[in-house]
């Protein structure tokens, strides 16, 4: 799914920032700054970079805990589901971009699933039904239903984030951004945490902001790459277009096997079709320039 | 083994298990009365096997056992104690009064432990923090107690964690004066406090997320409601609060040594 | 060296994480020891410096037997690196938690100060002598669990879960100076689940699947078995899986190296 030809216009971008810098109250230089950046509704943004670089900063921009949570200075535009964040308080941006954090265990609080997957619910006043409603459909896409009664602490940590994944698609927001939430997740259960959210994306229509390191596995979910680097966004734009660039050489950050290997064959004469982004596509690809040489 | 253990909660169902916390507290203060109200040894006994019924329906037999061989401890210390306080400031009848007494004071407190015992092993933390809220205590104290709860087996590992990453550094706990025991603790707390405190930055961070403070009023998915049982119990135990009123007042309670002279 | 003898260890609340595990480790060797969350591989590695002993069975290091010498002893030939540097940092400044365990091996004043010397060093942080490790980034604060560790020198050297929140720079800093360790003639054991990173260093592995070692050999062999990364919950390198869909090309089935896999392609592609 790609942005289409002609220009978006504010109706299509569920997320908007222009020219953002925010300063942390104790910061010495921006987190970040000058940040414009459109993001259209239904897409699947990865948002990478080196460490300090803005990006969880950012992400916590766009349900409004920076700027009213941590305080500090925020200039420039930033605009969240037609919302101006600056203007309205966190409990009311939260129902409109949900945030999954980094460690899964900080992130639940009550004694068991069913009650943490409601308290966003609980906090908003909702009635008991339609609460009831909403948390067993949650348990549901999230394939976590049979947990319901477990205390969190008894969970994997890929349980405990899809856990942490429900008790926010409860509160139907149309942004979900989760922050390096496979940090401490084993591959497999890396695996089962992106295609949940691929889920949420493709059946739902959920616009997903998604920071991650782990570029191999989530590259191919996603529409857009956005590579920050020292405060600033350096690239954007399509997985393939992005990963060859010399710049992401340059800032170093995890691109794709496929991607190097695609490469080292052009460094050595050898031009594929396509820069593939995948292991399945290289393979494609490859193939392909066998089949030619031979012909 | 503690005495703690006769007090942490098990998963377990039984009817007891089902019945509101408010009406198990309450039952166990009107024991607590009672017990009180007596200070004589067949009474308090009577009290004490009056609650083995519950607490066999509660099916606990075997950790709330756990709990009163711990206690044991104290109830010799406390029987100790009276034993000796009795006999230094004179003024006792009989040595059998005094023995009698003493004792009397030691079911006193194991009572105690037998009601409140009752209650905490048969009330999930949960429950509990679900009956603070809806008989009025303000939700943030009550969120504060079961978050709390909920993070108990969480910091217990991270404790031995650091205690093992400073062992593999040399840190020796048992070696070193009283003083250096002390100051052996260091190297465990600090990282734990500062864990701590990153923990409640990340989960109010989470809170937040999740629309804390939107309402006023929150709803609560679960709601504690009064049933049968509930109120039988509730009956129960007001019917033995004025059954024991009236004996204290008009009905003269034998000592166990007179029972014993009668009978001879 | 490192003999583990057919060692069983159940935990005190019954769950038996190691069932009959038996490995050589022998000096300056470089193992990774992988599998998925809850395989058994830290509780394995947990036995190396006494920090658990075994239930059933025995683990010596240079012939002494765990079982009654204290972890305080065994630390000195065995450091342990733990995943979270948050878990030991408590001191004023980066100097005083470098040179903690030294203090607390009886080092003498102008030996350690030569050690800390060195270990800042080695690993950049002579300019944060003076600073207190709580204002220091996520990055940096590993360094410093890094330093206090190597400050001692040990001979074996043991990472647990090293790449865990890691970009890619800082994941290239630490493969280049794992293999430094290791050429330095240390015996490094590394615990991990990030299959690309040790395709990259090319350790000796142990694959780990349920309390039980299921294979072992070298990083080529064992990772492209298909078979065995399932077994393990592991997946398989990407360089391996773009070369199982070119298997109609009669490509060897056992690279793993991205740099390898290129010239393979460019020498076959030449030939034809």
């Amino acid at each position: 799914m790609s942005p289409s030809e002609d220009d978006g216009g504010p109706e299509l971008a569920i997320i908007k920032t222009e020219n953002l810098t925010y300063t942390y109250p104790i910061g010495v230089k921006p987190a970040f700054e000058d940040v414009s950046i459109e993001i259209e509704k239904g897409e699947f943004v990865v948002l990478t970079g080196p460490s300090g670089c803005g990006k969880t900063t950012l992400c916590r921009c766009l349900n409004g805990l920076v700027p009213h949570f941590y305080g500090g200075k925020l200039e420039g535009e930033v605009t969240v589901a037609g919302l101006r964040v600056t203007e309205h308080p966190i409990y009311e941006l939260a129902q409109h971009a949900g945030l999954v954090f980094q460690n899964p265990e900080n992130q639940l609080f009550a004694l068991s699933v069913e009650k943490d997957v409601a308290f966003g619910l609980e906090n908003l006043g909702i009635s008991r039904e339609e609460i009831q409603r909403r948390v067993n459909w949650a348990l549901q896409i999230t394939g976590i239903e049979d947990l319901r009664n477990r205390a969190p602490h008894e969970l994997s940590g890929g349980q405990q984030q899809r856990v942490a994944i429900a008790s926010i698609l409860v509160m139907q927001p149309e942004v979900i951004v989760l922050d390096e939430p496979t940090s401490f997740l084993d591959p497999l259960g890396a695996q089962k945490i992106f295609q949940v959210i691929d889920e949420l994306n493709k059946d739902l229509g959920i616009t997903v902001i998604l920071v991650e390191h782990r570029l191999d596995m989530a590259s191919r979910y996603a529409d857009r790459i956005i590579v920050m680097n020292k405060g600033r966004v350096v690239l954007n734009g399509k997985p393939r277009e992005v990963f060859d660039s010399e710049e992401a050489r340059l800032i170093g950050i995890g691109i794709p096997k496929a991607t190097r290997l695609y490469q080292l064959l052009k460094a050595n004469g050898v031009n594929l079709n396509r820069v593939p982004v995948t292991f399945h596509e290289a393979s494609h690809v490859i193939k392909e320039a066998f089949i030619h040489d031979r012909s | 083994m503690s005495m703690f253990d006769g007090f942490r909660f098990r998963g377990t169902s039984s009817p007891i298990h089902q019945l509101d916390p408010r009406v198990k507290f309450i039952y166990a203060c009107i024991m607590f009365v009672i017990a009180i109200l007596f200070s004589q040894f067949i009474p308090l006994l009577v009290l004490f096997f009056v609650q083995i019924p519950l607490v066999w329906t509660a099916r606990i037999m075997k950790e709330w056992m756990r709990s009163m061989r711990a206690s044991a401890m104290f109830a010799v210390i406390i029987f100790a104690t009276n034993m000796l306080s009795y006999y230094f400031y004179g003024g006792y009848p009989s040595l059998s009064w005094l023995f009698e007494r003493a004792a009397a004071m030691t079911l006193r407190f194991i009572v105690l432990i037998e009601s409140f015992s009752l209650f905490f092993l048969t009330t999930s933390p949960d429950h509990l923090g679900l009956a603070l809220e809806q008989s009025g205590v303000p939700y943030d104290i009550c969120f504060a107690f079961t978050t709390a709860v909920r993070f108990v087996p969480v910091l217990a590992e991270e404790a031995q964690t650091i205690l093992d990453a400073q062992k593999s550094r040399g840190l020796e706990l048992e070696k070193g004066n009283f003083v250096k025991r002390i100051k052996n603790y260091i190297p465990v707390l600090i990282p734990l406090i500062v864990s701590a405190i990153r923990r409640s930055l990340e989960l109010a961070e989470a809170m937040e997320s999740r629309a804390w403070g939107a309402v006023e009023k929150r709803t609560n998915l679960y709601v504690l409601t009064m049933k049968k049982d509930d109120y039988l119990l509730i009956l129960a135990s007001v019917l033995m609060l004025g059954i024991s009123v009236y004996v204290w007042l008009f009905i003269p309670v034998p000592s166990f040594t007179q029972l014993l002279s009668i009978s001879a | 060296m490192i003999e583990v003898s057919d060692v069983y260890f159940t935990y005190p609340n019954g769950v038996e994480a190691l069932k009959g595990v038996s490995l050589t480790i022998r000096d300056g060797e470089f193992i990774a020891v992988m599998g998925q969350n809850g395989a058994g591989k830290t509780t394995l590695v947990k036995h190396f410096n006494g920090l658990l002993k075994p239930t059933r069975g025995k683990v010596l290091i240079d012939g002494v037997d765990t079982q009654n010498v204290s972890v305080a002893t065994l630390a000195r030939k065995v450091g342990f690196v733990f995943q979270n540097p948050d878990n030991q940092l408590f001191c004023e400044t980066v100097e005083d938690e470098v040179s903690y365990a030294l203090k607390n091996f009886g080092f003498n004043e102008e030996t350690i100060k030569e050690r800390v010397d060195w270990a800042l060093n080695l690993l950049d942080m002579v300019e944060y002598r003076r600073v207190s490790p709580f204002m220091l980034s996520g990055g940096e604060r590993k360094r410093v669990a890094l330093a206090s560790i190597l400050a001692w020198d040990p001979n074996i050297v043991i990472l647990d879960e090293p790449t865990i929140g890691q970009d890619y720079q800082q994941k290239e800093r630490l493969r280049q100076f794992i293999l430094q360790l290791n050429n330095q003639g240390k015996t490094v054991i590394m615990v991990t689940h990030d299959v690309e990173f040790v395709t990259d260093c090319k350790p000796h592995i142990v694959l780990m699947a349920q309390g039980r070692i299921i294979a072992e050999g070298e990083a080529n062999k064992v990772l492209t078995d298909p078979e065995v990364v399932s077994q393990a919950s592991l997946i398989l390198p990407e360089v391996t899986q773009i070369f199982l869909g070119l298997r109609e090309l009669d490509l060897p089935q056992d690279v793993i190296d991205v740099y390898e896999a290129s010239r393979i392609l460019l020498t076959k592609l030449g030939e034809s």
